[in-house]
């Protein structure tokens, strides 16, 4: 279980709130050319072209990390054997990589106004809505950990994170929220 | 008096005798009440500690650091080189080196003096200055030089008892800092009447603008201006108007209290914001500092310029001063820095202050102007007011204690001749040496300086090639209100189109306001007197002098670089901001150069001394480094395991129980694992998943080992070289399937061995359709090892048949256990039967109670890093990193026989057969066994062959892992030593610092089990 | 802290960064009939230049691929930015 090694309970504070998001199914996807299209039929979602941009559909969305790489996230993690084995049948003979990392990593969620001016305490990036609108994801550090954020809304980011590295980057931005009550 | 006596607040005086009744920027109605050196005293909001100190008449606030001379506050600003102090609130909350006018009074504020013991008044250092004529320039490199031997006992344990401003705190430091980075179009630094203009302009293109300032309230020169007019309002009225307007809009921020620190490359700028050392009870949520990491689009620089004082013998007294400082005291603190002044003018700021100072009842003595024939604004008032004006006058010296309290004037004639005209009696003397464009920030972003012939100054140069910035008003050369407010619009508008927006309506500040004025006097001030003998400060912090910079150029040191390392000149923690020219004006005299041709010094950040705090920002305590535990971690943790740290992981070390040290708990749990069944976490142990039709022939370039005949299912232990042909990694690779491997490294290489492989499949072989996960996070490990391993494992596992026919050594199949995936390995680093049980982490724990539930019949021991580290060096197993540090190749740890011989290449390979690989006197790897049968001897350990030899003695090799095996009964130790494995046999000697040697055996480093017999227990 | 253009995701900070090193000094496809001196030098010998210096990046916290920067060591201007295999561009 995730609390094994860190506390998911919510942290509020005036204007900003993280949470542990429920668990995800997630797959790697590595491929060029014609598996990516293949891929996207057996995932039931285009996989998205342009750098640095998430597409979702229905419980499902894939996240561009990587010019030949994307993360497939899965609301529903029962369905993530399905999708292998869906993409075993339609990716046969073509060249990719699909890998299982449903455990590796975990979500969190921050949102509120204050949402990105808690994470402009770790990371170096511009959150300003025309620099990284909603839609946009990314891999990228907070302090001198590794994660992804994917914004979803206008005040809320969903961040993905290696699952030993979940209570420095909780542990990170609480100490970033308590100016603001946490 | 001891600083711990604490002050009695109730004694404070109040009367401030040197306080105006009114005007300034304080509000008289909101005492403040502080201590200094112990002593009460009143003070009122909006006073700094300078501020409340001279209301009182209390100039002397430091010694100086060499000679430990009386020192009084000379500025008003962050330029200040004598005032500073140490502020307490407590053991840990103590801020040395503050100046004292920059420290903003709060109930209670607790400030202390520096450099002096034991007090303030009589200091015994200052018998320093007395002996003056001992302590030249370079007077450390000269005489600390013999005998050799007194440096480490004598000269150095002095020195550095005197050396060093302030004192260090004595606890950890309780508060909390943070960093936030933060984007913006354009950043304007300095809030006087050119920033403030600046950020107007700017912020009307719609662009994001943030505008900071050092000091606690925006407005710079215009917080001291009561006469001025900007649009037909009083300046004051002007600026509350202004920072109205900017506080309205919401893309603008602005932030007091912060000091632009330091300029980066690519636009980077650190500001540092002082949140809470202003406040008498901070809160304890907000940061004491917050570090602003700006990233700008364009940079404007209203940084404004720095008073230069005059070099004049005994210009160091306390009651001497800038002269735009005692305007400021007088007009923004409503504080009189004296009753009687002389004033030292050589710039038209000598005049102004005069007339201000006149005006609030300060009796002016003297004016006394360098130049024959003055001319500006404040000069035509002071004339029309009939202050006492003496033109071609310089200052011979000064005389008082603790205090100035008189001024020689004398005559400088054309010819150059000085002579003594009288001796004035007064408590302030003031300055007015011209002005320096503060232009630190602009130096540190590499962007190039100017000289300047009409202000006598440099000044902004040719902007650097990956910067963005412009300067405007004093900073930029350009003097006077209207030039700053203009050239200051100019700048943001210009920022703002420069950063993409649009060009603004031109504003034009019509303005009422003394004109700007360049005059200045470089170099030291002519005077009659013996010049061998008297001093004239140019560093007041370092205490250097002209003298010294004199004798530094007669020395031959012509460069400024060389003869400010030598003199120490501009090497204090203010940077030079108040000795720089006057630095350069005297060294130019010396040489009989001009300034330009003498050069400049390197400004480096930070502007004004910044605590570590502000660096740090969070990353202390738990948030210094991320810390990383496995799903196993908290039940380790409930059996009371001792963990270390593995990289950024915490492992369980070894399960001491009641009682036990780590050797008894390490020979019990080595003894588990031989005779029953032992279990431990390797989930920290890396994995890559390398997916793709060419991942066989990946595997096969980037490691020794063949891989394309390993069939699936079966695993093979795989050691990768760097191109350099030495041992990089290591770790078991099992086949998954044909196109699929699950890769395993050591904890500590997981990144750099997917970053290197990432960079040869990138870079090298694009062609490759192969792709590499990191998956070390995907899996939990857990390991069971033993010769009850299977016995226990078999109930719980379905899907795979763990028959030793179906199953054998290194064999890896998936299946589920405890009803989850699995990735099962038949692998072993004990010798041992042992099996490696790769499950999600979410379940992990479950898994592991579950197998230590059973496992408990036969006696399960959990183990740690220690017990695992013996039992592989029981078998002569290496650790990459212990056994090799980057220069041992496959054939020194034995590995030769893991190279794919057929393989016509892989990375590294090329160079096992440079000459030097292939030597024989190559260090290679073999087993110790000590010669008493009792000495566990120490790791890194020296190894020779006659310890009486004289040194240096020749080295053949060193101890790499040493340890009491438990299973033996005696030590062993594994070692690397010159053609080793030719040696079997001989007995060498290991030195023991201070005890001599220990006698030891060459033996195989195979100490157990040399068959591999346990590993196929049924 | 640098700007770096990343060919794939445009400009970022130097924080997701790792260097590389030199560029363009491709491993033999074959070294094995190389000379000692000349395998030594593929190794070890690099460039120091004051000035411009084609480069390595690996942009490890972000599209994780390896690039081309032309940068100027004494400003650290950068003055092109490439996709790993690319030649450099002509005039930088």
């Amino acid at each position: 279980m995730l609390s094994d090694i860190v506390e998911t309970t919510p942290i509020d504070a005036n204007g900003v709130r993280l949470e542990t998001l429920p668990a995800f199914g997630r797959l790697n996807f590595r491929g060029r050319g014609a598996a990516v299209s293949a891929m996207g039929e057996a995932f039931g979602l285009a996989l998205p072209q342009e750098a640095c941009r998430a597409a979702i559909s229905g419980s499902r969305a894939a996240l561009w990390l990587g010019p030949d790489e994307w993360l497939l996230l899965l609301m529903l993690p029962s369905d993530t054997d399905a999708v292998i084995a869906a993409a075993a049948t339609s990716l046969a003979g073509q060249p990719h990589s699909l890998v299982d990392i449903s455990e590796r990593q975990y979500a969190l969620g921050l949102s509120g106004r204050q949402a990105a001016t808690v994470l402009a305490g770790g990371n170096p990036l511009d959150f300003d809505l025309r620099a990284f609108p909603v839609g946009m994801c990314t891999r990228t550090v907070m302090g001198k950990a590794e994660l992804a954020i994917w914004r979803t809304e206008p005040d809320r980011f969903h961040i993905e994170v290696w699952r030993s590295f979940a209570p420095y980057i909780r542990g990170f931005l609480r100490e970033h929220m308590r100016e603001f009550g946490a | 008096m001891p600083d711990s006596l604490a002050p009695d607040f109730t004694a404070a005086t109040v009367n401030e005798p040197f306080r105006t009744p009114s005007g300034g920027r304080i509000d008289r109605a909101k005492p403040v009440t502080f201590s200094f050196d112990g002593k009460a005293y009143s003070g009122v909001a909006g006073d700094t500690l300078a501020s409340a100190l001279l209301a009182h008449g209390v100039h002397l606030m430091g010694r100086s650091f060499k000679y430990h001379r009386p020192r009084g506050v000379m500025t008003a600003g962050s330029d200040e080189p004598n005032a500073l102090v140490t502020v307490s609130r407590d053991a840990g909350r103590t801020a040395p080196n503050l100046r004292a006018t920059q420290v903003e009074l709060y109930e209670g504020l607790s400030a202390i003096s520096q450099n002096r013991f034991p007090s303030l008044g009589f200091d015994v250092g200052g018998i320093n200055d007395r002996f003056a004529a001992l302590l030249p320039a370079g007077f450390y490199y000269k005489t600390f030089m013999w005998p050799r031997s007194f440096w480490d006992r004598v000269y150095e344990p002095v020195i550095r008892a005197s050396a060093g401003l302030g004192k260090v705190p004595t606890a950890p430091d309780p508060d909390r800092y943070l960093q936030r980075h933060v984007h913006c179009e354009v950043l304007v630094i300095g809030a006087g009447p050119a920033g403030l203009a600046a950020a107007l302009a700017a912020a009307e293109s719609g662009l994001r603008v943030i505008l900071c300032d050092e000091q606690n309230e925006f407005g710079g020169s215009l917080l001291a201006d009561t006469s001025s007019l900007i649009a037909g309002k009083p300046a004051q009225v002007w600026l509350a108007e202004t920072l109205a307007e900017l506080a309205g809009y919401s893309h603008v921020t602005l932030l007091p209290r912060t000091t632009g620190f330091g300029y980066y490359p690519h636009n980077h700028v650190g500001l540092v914001e002082r949140v809470t050392d202003h406040l008498a009870s901070p809160d304890g949520a907000q940061p004491r500092e917050r570090m602003w990491q700006v990233r700008a689009r364009e940079v404007v620089l209203a940084t404004g310029a720095f008073e230069r004082p005059l070099t004049f013998p005994e210009n160091d007294r306390p009651g001497i001063l800038l002269a735009d400082a005692a305007t400021t005291y007088l007009n923004r603190y409503g504080v009189k820095p004296g009753k009687r002044a002389v004033i030292a003018a050589a710039n038209d700021s000598g005049y102004r202050a005069a007339l201000a100072l006149a005006e609030a009842g300060v009796e002016i003595a003297a004016i006394a102007d360098l130049r024959r024939a003055p001319s500006g604004t404040g000069y035509d008032a002071a004339k029309r007011a009939g202050l006492p004006i003496e033109t071609g006058k310089t200052i011979a010296g000064t005389s008082g204690k603790m205090r100035v309290d008189g001024a020689s004037i004398a005559s400088v004639g054309e010819d150059g001749t000085v002579w003594k005209t009288q001796d004035i009696a007064c408590d302030l003397l003031l300055m007015a040496g011209g002005w320096t464009p503060t232009l630190h920030l602009y130096s540190q972003s590499l962007s190039k300086l100017r000289w300047d012939d009409t202000v006598q100054a440099y000044v902004p140069g040719a902007v650097a090639a990956s910067q963005a910035l412009r300067a405007a008003g004093a900073a930029s050369g350009a003097y006077g209100l209207e030039a700053a407010l203009s050239t200051g619009f100019k700048a943001g508008n210009d920022a703002a189109v420069a950063a993409g927006g649009d060009a603004v309506t031109t504003r034009v500040f019509v303005t009422v306001c003394p004109a700007g004025d360049a005059s200045t006097f470089l170099g030291a001030l002519p005077h009659n007197r013996d010049a061998n003998r008297v001093r004239a400060f140019v560093d007041f912090q370092n205490d250097s002098t002209a003298k010294d910079l004199k004798l530094a150029v007669r020395e031959g040191f012509r460069s400024v670089e060389h003869a400010k390392r030598y003199t120490t000149t501009g090497m204090a923690t203010d940077q030079g901001k108040t000795s720089n020219m006057p630095m350069l004006g005297v060294m130019a005299q010396a040489q009989g150069k001009t300034i330009p041709e003498i050069g400049f010094t390197t400004f480096r950040p930070p502007f004004t001394p910044t605590t570590f705090g502000n660096f740090a920002g969070a990353a202390r305590g738990d948030l210094f480094d991320p810390i990383r535990r496995t799903a196993i971690h908290h039940w380790a943790e409930g059996e009371g395991a001792v963990f270390e740290d593995v990289g950024q992981w915490k492992r369980a070390r070894y399960f001491p129980r009641q009682g036990e040290d780590m050797h008894a708990a390490v020979a019990r749990e080595c003894k588990a694992v031989r005779g029953s069944l032992g279990i431990f976490d390797a989930s920290t142990l890396g994995k890559i998943e390398v997916v793709g039709p060419d991942a066989a022939e990946f595997m096969n370039r980037m490691y020794v080992n063949p891989w394309t005949k390993l069939g699936v299912g079966r695993c093979r232990y795989g050691v990768m070289l760097r191109e350099d042909g030495f041992v990089y990694d290591d770790g078991v690779v099992g086949r998954i399937a044909e196109d699929r491997f699950h890769v395993t490294t050591t904890t500590g290489g997981a990144a750099s061995v997917l970053n290197m492989m990432e960079d040869y499949l990138q870079t090298e072989w694009p062609d490759l359709n192969v792709w590499l996960t990191s998956a070390t996070e995907q899996w939990a490990v857990i390991a069971l090892q033993g010769p009850k391993a299977r016995e226990v494992l078999a109930p719980f596992v379905e899907g795979i048949d763990l028959s030793p026919a179906a199953f054998p050594h290194m064999a890896i199949a998936e299946g589920r256990i405890c009803g989850v995936k699995t990735r099962l390995f038949r692998v072993s680093f004990t010798g041992e039967l042992g099996f490696e049980i790769n499950v999600p982490p979410s379940e992990a724990r479950r898994v592991w109670e579950a197998l230590y539930a059973e496992g408990r019949k036969h006696g399960i021991t959990p183990y740690g890093t220690e017990t695992m580290h013996v039992l592989r060096a029981e078998k002569g197993f290496i650790i990459v990193g212990q056994e090799t540090d980057g220069t041992a190749t496959p054939d020194d740890v034995g590995l030769t026989w893991a190279i794919g011989k057929a393989k016509k290449d892989f990375v590294g390979k090329r160079s096992l057969t440079r000459p030097g690989m292939m030597e024989s006197k190559r260090k290679q790897l073999v087993g110790l066994l000590s010669a008493d049968g009792r000495t566990v001897l120490e790791e890194g350990a020296q190894i020779v062959a006659d310890p009486r030899q004289p040194k240096p003695m020749t080295v053949l090799g060193h101890v790499t892992s040493s340890y009491m095996s438990a299973a033996l009964g005696h030590p062993i130790a594994l070692a690397l030593v010159e053609a080793g494995r030719s040696r079997m046999g001989e007995t060498l000697q290991v030195l023991v610092p201070g005890r001599g040697s220990v006698a030891v055996k060459l033996v195989s480093p195979v100490f157990y089990d040399a068959e591999g017999a346990r590993l196929d227990v049924v | 802290m640098l700007i770096i253009p990343c060919p794939h995701c445009g400009p970022r900070p130097e924080l997701e960064f790792r260097y590389g090193g030199q560029a363009h000094i491709a491993r033999p496809v074959d070294p094995s009939p190389l000379t000692d001196q000349e395998w030594a030098s593929f190794l070890y010998s690099r460039d120091n230049e004051r000035g411009i210096h084609a480069e390595r990046w690996r942009h490890i916290h972000g599209c994780a691929r390896f690039f081309n920067v032309v940068r100027d060591t004494t400003t650290d201007q950068i003055l092109a930015s490439y996709k790993t295999g690319e030649a450099r561009p002509e005039g930088v």
